[in-house]
Parts: structure tokens; sequence; C-alpha cells
């Protein structure tokens, strides 16, 4: 069953892209980026990784309510159609969290999409293997010296704004290479160092550690941006506690500096704590307030890019799925497939694009989880070959090596 | 072996191996460096927190529970009288001293959250400091001086290691911030120079353990409760036994080891509030819980035997071939190198395996190797090396925790509060992020004007740095503006940022 699959609708703008594609160097793409950008109004492509660790249950950020074992087996973790345990209607066939607010408020307005059923090629249940498959984009777990969006950035043309941000105090995976990537985490409670012990300590660098140099230089460009206050009336934000207000804040930082003109246009985030063992709740509870962070991020990413949300597509992705049998603990160990979250005024939304496997005994992975039907390179290659018009060999031989077999989902954006 | 004084030596000594050197350190330990190492390895109990220890794991957790009981009653008694809240008792927590709120919150970015108000009880005008928390400040606090005060470091960066290597996070609940504590000083530090198996015992059946990776309700299908009210398995203490505490991922076990494993420890578990078995806050393993019968894990059968079928698996997998190599690994990439160079570790996990998991013999085997010291200094230090390294190089032993835990909170390494059962990375790309250095120079920064700064700059930049500071670096420390400046260039110093 094929639910909602836009039948291969190839979009005007990806049709001007292929055009200028092929008047331009068949080799990197170099050429055909700087094309369509100098008109006049032409789009400027951003790009936002929302990486989120420890495995989302993806039967209950996006629950399918309208599988007949879906009730039984998810049992109290369960949401249904309608009635005491309803979750937000999305198609009649998939609803989504109750958390999911802004999320599902952005799928009616065609801004926002699920892909469910999706996994990456990686088989086994080690949340790090998973997540450095995940992020180096390999096939496999064991080369971890670059990230897919870094190796993205260095097949993009070569400019001031072709520069990826990381968010956070340490740099993620996805993110780490050969390609400039700076950084920014939300301001510390100990002040910053005033500018003359900064410019002593970048002079020392430049002598005597170029690389360390080189960092903090990343960062003082970044901060400088982050800093400059929001057009928006920060009386309208909605207000949030703790951790939820933590990643609003870390979405609303980087939204600024991909806003700014001459700012990154490639982000990636990370948000921790979707490993559900024990107690994982339904409306309530630790995946609910998690995935509430998630749907403030999502908020403040369309608040804060301002006009540039049009350009944007944010994907929130995680290193498996979690069993569909509820565990002894009222929690859920570790699985394979699960949903991806997609968000964002580029994309052409509104739709839940599923191969559904169903939850029949049979048809579960290895007995135990959701089986994977969709490949999220599948996914990824084709947000990077509709936004920034990526050649198919470049994506399968260099942002996700060996994966030619792997074929670019079509249209996901507008 | 050397001829005179070797500074470069105990330079290396102190910043690789231990915690940093404070005034006159390094003098002390030219003359034979390995030596000074060996030294402190060998001293009797070195690892042991002795001085006024905080109070044990189920100490720390009945003063925890007994709080909650405390809390509810209160709140019943608001419920049904007139507003007229009696006195809130904490009990006996008087030792642990003033808990400022500085640097008390632990969320994984806090410290953005500077000058906010906390969270209080809405009704309490002034908010008690929370059992749990004032239990943690006072385990930081006695960590802390254990750091600094220590001759030169290496049984406490030992410490550190195995404490993330067998990691824990108080994020997990209140019941951790009380336990990690108690965690570490009662099944890391008695442990670190003795057999692994040891260790690896304490480790995993050690309440804060249990708790963080849930085995406390973990019930053998085929036991009574299994049956009879349709609790069940929860693989996550089996799963990561297996892959990050011993054999390490990828070593050839199967999803069918971490279940059976799994069933093995059904029954390891924590006496809860209301326990009416063992003393409550410690191990208890309930045989009623248990899966029945013998159990094959990788290849081996075990018969059944209650708990010491799970002692038996974990002695088994501590001699495990895979164990030696996964340890020997992460020993090395912590000590000496990202890229860990294979004879080294090849010849670690041969004394590993020779000396049946002797950490002492592995450790003394480790800084006994030329090619430990030869190594460039190409490894950033970690924030927490890098936090007790400047306190140390200006001897500052503060009484209260507040500066350590928020250096560590903004450096992005919050004290026992690691994203995932994996710990924190020790690769230098980790913390040498744009951010990670951003955060430094403002910690450097903060710690020049907050802490003593010496008279002489550039004596202090000797004391620590030997004769290995560049021209550079001493100028630069020569002609900063003021003595705080100074400071703090000596801590942003490529020199001092790398070992």
């Amino acid at each position: 069953m094929i639910r909602n699959r836009s039948e291969l609708a190839i979009s005007r703008r990806a049709l001007v892209r292929a055009a200028g594609a092929l008047g331009a160097s068949a080799l990197c793409g170099a050429g055909f980026w700087s094309a369509p950008a100098s008109a006049a109004g032409a789009r400027d492509p951003r790009l936002v990784v929302v990486i989120l660790r420890g495995a989302v249950d993806g039967l209950s950020a996006i629950p399918p309510v309208g599988d007949p074992d879906y009730a039984a087996l998810h049992g109290d973790l369960a949401f249904a159609a309608s009635g005491e345990r309803a979750a937000l209607p999305l198609d009649g066939f998939f609803a989504a969290h109750p958390s999911l607010v802004a999320f599902r408020r952005m799928y009616d307005q065609k801004h926002a999409a699920v892909v469910h059923a999706v996994a990456t090629g990686y088989r086994d249940r080690s949340h790090f293997d998973g997540q450095d498959v995940l992020e180096s984009g390999n096939p496999k777990p064991g080369r971890t010296e670059s990230g897919w969006l870094n190796r993205t950035l260095g097949a993009l043309p070569a400019s001031a704004s072709r520069r990826a941000l990381g968010v956070g105090a340490t740099a993620p995976l996805i993110i780490r290479g050969p390609a400039p990537a700076l950084g920014w985490a939300p301001p510390g409670g100990v002040g910053p160092a005033n500018s003359d012990l900064t410019e002593r300590v970048l002079d020392l660098y430049a002598h005597r550690d170029p690389p360390l140099g080189q960092q903090l230089s990343a960062a003082l460009a970044a901060e400088k941006v982050a800093s400059e206050s929001s057009s928006g009336d920060p009386a309208r934000k909605p207000h949030y506690g703790g951790a939820v207000e933590q990643m609003r804040l870390a979405a609303e930082g980087a939204a600024r500096l991909l806003a700014a003109p001459d700012g990154p246009r490639i982000a990636a985030l990370a948000f921790d704590g979707f490993d559900t063992h024990q107690n994982e709740g339904a409306a309530q509870g630790v995946l609910a307030q998690r995935l509430q962070g998630l749907d403030a991020a999502f908020d403040a990413f369309e608040t804060d890019l301002g006009d540039a949300w049009a350009d944007t597509v944010v994907v929130a992705i995680t290193e498996f799925g979690r069993t569909v049998r509820v565990n002894g603990t009222h929690g859920t160990d570790h699985g394979t497939a699960t949903a991806a979250l997609l968000a964002g005024g580029a994309l052409a939304g509104g739709r839940v694009i599923a191969d559904w496997p169903s939850l029949k005994a049979e048809r579960l992975y290895e007995g135990r989880d959701l089986y994977p039907t969709a490949d999220l390179r599948g996914v990824l290659k084709g947000l990077l070959a509709d936004q920034f018009g990526l050649s198919s060999k470049t994506l399968s031989e260099v942002i996700f090596p060996d994966s030619a077999g792997v074929a670019p989902m079509k249209a996901l954006v507008a | 072996m050397t001829i005179g004084p070797d500074l470069a030596g105990a330079v290396t000594a102190f910043n690789r191996f231990g915690f940093g050197a404070r005034p006159g350190d390094l003098a002390a330990a030219a003359g034979d460096p390995r030596g000074f190492l060996l030294e402190e390895l060998w001293t009797a109990n070195v690892a042991l927190i002795r001085d006024r220890p905080p109070p044990s794991g189920p100490a720390a957790l009945q003063a925890y529970y007994l709080d909650q009981q405390r809390k509810r009653a209160e709140r019943m008694s608001m419920a049904m009288a007139p507003p007229k809240a009696p006195p809130p008792v904490v009990p006996s927590m008087a030792p642990l001293g003033p808990a400022p709120p500085e640097g008390a919150s632990m969320t994984p970015m806090a410290a953005g959250q500077s000058g906010a108000p906390r969270e209080a009880a809405p009704e309490s005008p002034k908010p008690q400091p929370q059992v749990e928390q004032a239990l943690f400040r006072a385990e930081a606090v006695a960590r802390l001086q254990k750091q600094l005060q220590a001759r030169l470091g290496l049984v406490e960066r030992l410490v550190a290691f195995w404490s993330n290597h067998f990691a824990v996070s108080v994020a997990k609940s209140a019941e951790l911030r009380a336990a990690a504590g108690p965690f570490e000083r009662e099944a890391i530090r008695p442990n670190v120079l003795g057999k692994f198996a040891a260790l690896l015992r304490a480790a995993e059946s050690h309440p804060a353990m249990i708790l963080y990776l849930d085995n406390q309700n973990s019930v053998g299908p085929n036991a009574p409760p299994g049956l009879f009210a349709g609790k069940g398995l929860n693989e996550n203490l089996a799963r990561e036994i297996l892959e990050l505490h011993t054999l390490g991922v990828g070593s050839g076990y199967t999803q069918a080891d971490v279940t059976e494993f799994a069933r093995i420890l059904t029954g390891w578990s924590v006496a809860g509030p209301e326990s009416e078995a063992g003393a409550i806050g410690s191990f208890l393993f309930k045989p009623n819980w248990h899966e029945p019968g013998q159990r094959t894990l990788l290849g081996k059968t075990y018969a059944e035997a209650g708990a010491e079928q799970g002692r038996a698996a974990l002695d088994d997998l501590a001699r495990h071939r895979a164990t030696a190599g996964h340890i020997a690994t992460k020993l090395v990439r912590h000590f000496v190198a990202d890229d860990p160079p294979a004879d080294l570790v090849d010849a670690l996990a041969v004394k590993f395996r020779d000396s049946d998991g002797d950490l002492a013999v592995v450790v003394s085997a480790l800084v006994a190797d030329d090619r430990a010291w030869r190594a460039k200094p190409t490894k950033i230090r970690s924030p927490l090396e890098f936090v007790v390294g400047a306190a140390r190089a200006t001897d500052y032993v503060p009484s209260d925790p507040g500066l350590y835990l928020q250096a560590l909170n903004l450096l992005g390494m919050p004290l026992w509060r690691p994203a995932g059962p994996n710990g924190f990375s020790d690769l230098s790309d980790a913390w040498s992020s744009p951010e990670g250095m951003k955060s430094r120079l403002d910690l450097a920064w903060f710690m020049g004007q907050r802490m003593h700064a010496p008279a002489d700059p550039l004596a202090a930049m000797k004391a620590v740095l030997g004769d290995t500071a560049s021209g550079e670096t001493s100028e630069a420390i020569t002609r900063a503006e003021s003595r705080e400046q100074a400071l703090a260039l000596l801590f942003m110093a490529p020199e001092f940022q790398r070992r």
C-alpha cells in the first residue's frame, strides 16, 4: 500500500534547476548554484538537520491510529483516532503526538510532512553505532572522520555564506569534517571575555596553534550575528520551562544565524533524551516533553527565519526506532524503523509518505520492530537534490557513499 | 635513566597523566617523573575519600525518600488544614553546608539560564535546597578537593576515566542525583587499582547503575510477576554491559545474547522506599522476579543460581579477550592519543589478560612504556582536566563547588551528566569545537579574575609549563595588561590546552 505519495510530480523549481545544471559544469555543479541565485527574488535554500538522540518511538510520535494491530501492540503507550486517547489527526490513518501542535498546524498549511517506516541502512541496535551511521552517511559504522552535512557543504561552490553551523557546546559528527563549520550555543552564565584578551589569544594562536585559532574565530563570528536581537515581538513568543525552553532557544539562535544574508545555509542541532526504556508516557510524560521541545524548535525556526522560512527545510531524524510492543517497564526497547519529521516553507507538505508495512505479526522486523520500507538516505538525498541541486553521482558517492541503489525521494520540495 | 632533572618529563607526567602541576610540583617530580607516577599508584588507599565522606548510597537514597514522604505529608496537611505550614525539616543534612543556587542548574545548556529565576515551590517564600541537590553538591566538592589535593592526580584521572566508562547520569531522576556521587565513591574508587572483574561487579550491582539502566523493574517472563501481572524484560542494562562496559560494540555478540543476558539479570534490583526486604536504597536481589532456569550467553551455559548466575556471567565477561582489547584501546586513547597506537594497545591488552585484569598492573605498564611518553601532545585537555588544571595552577581550593559545576556545565561536560550511557567523548574534536574554544576563553577570563592572580605571572607559567612554553607564549604573558589577563592567557596558551 502506498499512502499519499505524490506520483513523481516534478516541481517547477526542480525543472529550473535541471535546466541550470545542463548549462553548467557537469562535474561539481559550479555555476548553476550562482545562476538562479543571481536572479532577482531567486530562492536561497536552507537546510536544518535536527538529530534526535536516543531513538525516537515513531509509533508514538506519529501514531498509525488506523492500523488495526496498533492499539493492542503499543499498549498503554498507544493513541487513538478519537476519544480520550486521541492524537492530533493528520490524514486519517496517521496522527501526530498531542505535543506536536505547531507541527500539525504547519502540516495543515502544507509546510510539514512525515516519512514513516523509515530507517538508515544500519540494522543493529547500538545507539552509538546507529548515530555514527546516521551522521556520517556511511552505510556501516566505523568511519567517523566526517559527517554528511559537512561533505554536502564541500560539494557546494565556495562563497562567504557556504559555511555550516553546529549548535551546542560540542560539534555533532554530522557537521564535522574538512569543510569550514562554525559553532554557536546559547550564551553562558560566565560573561564573555573582553575584546582585548580575545585579540591577544587570537594573536597567540595565529603564531603557535592555528587550528585552535580557526575554531575560536569561527565562534566569535557566529556570536556576533546571533547576539543581534530578533525583529520579532517577544511578547508573542509562547513561554516554555526548563528543557523545552532550552530546545526552543537553541532553534531560535540558529534561526537568526541562518536568516542573516551572509549567514550559514546549513545547520545541525542535536537534542537528546529520546531513549524511553521506562515510563515513556503517552500524552504526558518523558516522550511528550521531548516532543514538546522539538515542536517549540519547529515553531522558533518558522518565526525567526522570517521570509527565509519559505526557502527552508528542517528535517528531524533519529538513529532508529523502538520496539512495537511495550516492554516490561512501560517503555520500549531499541528497534528499527521510525518516522522522520519534515517542516519548512519550501516543502511540498501536508502528507504522510509511507509504504506502510502494517503491524501484523509476520510483517514485523525480526518479530519485534516496525519493518523499514523507506531508506532515510533516499529522503535526505531527495532534499539535497531539491534544495541544492546536487547530482545523483555526488549524492551516491560523496554524500552517502555506496548508496547508488537508494533512489532520491522525489518532489519533497514544492 | 635521566641525568639531571627532567623538567619536560615532569610536565608530561603532570599534564598527560595527572591533573596538572601546582606551584612547586614540577621540581619535586623532575628527578624521576616515572617513579613519581608509580609512587602515587602504590600509595595505600590513595583513591578513597576518607576525610568526612558524604553519606553512603543507601543513606543518600533514604534521605531522599524521607524528604519525599515529608513533602507528601505536608501537601496533605495543607490541603486539609488552614494554611499554617509546619516548619520544613531537612533530615540530618547539616554537615553538608550551604547550597547557593549558583551553578546548581544542570540542564544541558543550563549556562544560558544564568540569572533567570530558578523554579521553586510556588508557596514557599524561602526555597529550601532539595535534599538530592544538597547531597550532589557535597559529593561534588569532595571530588573537587580530592582532585585539587592529589599529589599528581593519576589516580584521580583513573577515577574520572572509570566513572565515565561506567557512566550514570543525574538527569535521569532525583534518585540518580542523590546516588551518582556514592556510585563513584563506592563502586569506582575502591576498585580502580584492583581487578577489573571486581570493578565490574561493583558497578553493575550499584543502585545508581541499576536505576540508571532501568533494571530495577525488569522481570523474567516466566517469573510470577511476569506470568501473572504482565510485567516483563528490560534489555537496557544487559545491552550496555556488553556494548559499553565489557566486550565493546561489534565484538560478535547477538541480539539473542542481549536478551539472554537480560534474563540472567532479572531480579537485580534496588530496595525501594516501601521495600520490606533489604536495607532501603541498597542492592536487592528479588528471587521472585528472576527468570528461572539455565541460560546460554556467548555459547556458555549458566546453571540457575539466582543472583550468582549474573555474577558468574559478569566474571566471564571481565575475562573475555574482547574486553581486554576494548579497555586497552580506551585507556590509550584517553591518556596518549585520539588515534591510539596499535602496538601500545596490544601490549596493554596482553598485560590485561596475563594479569587477570589487574588494573594497577595495566596502568603501571602504560606509565612505564616509552611510547606513552614519546607521543606528541596533540590531545586537548577535556573540560574537567582544564578546569581542575587551572585551579591547581593557582592553588585554588574552594569550599563551595559552584564554580566547578558552572564551569563544567559551560564547557559541555556537566558533572555526572553525559547525554547517554556511553559517557562523554574522549576525542579532542569533541571539545575543540568553535563554541567549546569560545567557552574556554570566557571561562579563562572569568577564572583569571576570580582566582588569586600570581604576583609574577612568568614565574607562575614556568611553575606549570616548565621550559615547554614557547617564546610567543612567554611574551604574551609578559606583556599582558594585568596579572588577571596574564593568568587568563596562561590558561589559554596552547601548551596549557594540549597535553
